[in-house]
């Protein structure tokens, strides 16, 4: 991160594309768009989920997201931020 | 539901006074898209933020370059909605966003500039991208 805020007067990541990985073997690509009460609020989210089977794996999910956008599974989730390993942003993803 | 018309007025401006073409309904789109030969830009604007700070400005530096589309149309996402769906619909796999930006040649999407492409950059990066891939896909057909 630059440390550009994108909207003044909200989180540095509001309305910023980011990659959400988990502990929970599940990978949310959506618009974060607040964090509070120890969650982060995402929105038009796709979700990779390693244990549904039968997908590609979670690297070339989020590639495939970067190139061709995100397939919007959800339009809003709420991941505890006990669960989260990393917040990326997609648009670094080459 | 979309905006008021009155209020989007300026959003619209700011691309149609580049010499854009708005397309406003599906046969519009079909029209433009259908059969498409040479190079295209499709514009798909939007009301929000990253929009107006950042994509709409690095289209008007872009559109400084030598090497351009031969045409550069624009469809409005929540505003125009059918017409947008409908440009929606000649990009293939890619998903929609708004703002984003679709490279064609000769109907086929070449480049996409999605919204996470956009969003936090500055128009100048932007632009950037953009006149690289005028150069790369664009140069021959001008």
């Amino acid at each position: 991160m630059t440390g550009h805020v994108f909207h003044p007067g909200h989180a540095p990541l509001h309305g910023i594309t980011v990659v959400v990985e988990t502990r929970n073997q599940r990978t949310y690509i959506g618009r974060f768009d607040t964090e509070d009460g120890g969650a982060v609020h995402i929105l038009d989210v796709g979700v990779h989920d390693l244990t549904a089977g039968g997908q590609v794996s979670k690297d070339d999910y989020i590639k495939k997201c970067a190139k061709f956008g995100v397939p919007k599974q959800h339009k809003h989730l709420i991941v505890p931020t006990a669960d989260i390993t990393r917040i990326t942003r997609l648009g670094d993803i080459e | 539901m979309p905006y008021n018309s009155t209020l989007v007025a300026p959003m619209r401006a700011e691309l149609t006074r580049l010499g854009v073409k708005e397309l406003t309904n599906a046969a519009e789109v079909d029209a433009a898209l259908g059969d498409q030969r040479g190079s295209m830009l499709v514009f798909v604007n939007s009301v929000c933020g990253c929009a107006a700070g950042n994509a709409r400005p690095a289209l008007t530096l872009a559109l400084q370059h030598s090497v351009l589309p031969q045409q550069v149309v624009t469809v409005f996402a929540g505003q125009d909605v059918e017409a947008t769906a409908r440009a929606r619909q000649y990009f293939g796999e890619y998903q929609p966003s708004s703002p984003s930006m679709a490279l064609l040649r000769d109907g086929e999407v070449v480049q996409f500039i999605h919204r996470h492409q956009i969003e936090g950059r500055s128009p100048q990066a932007i632009a950037a991208d953009l006149t690289a891939a005028f150069d790369r896909f664009y140069a021959a057909s001008v």
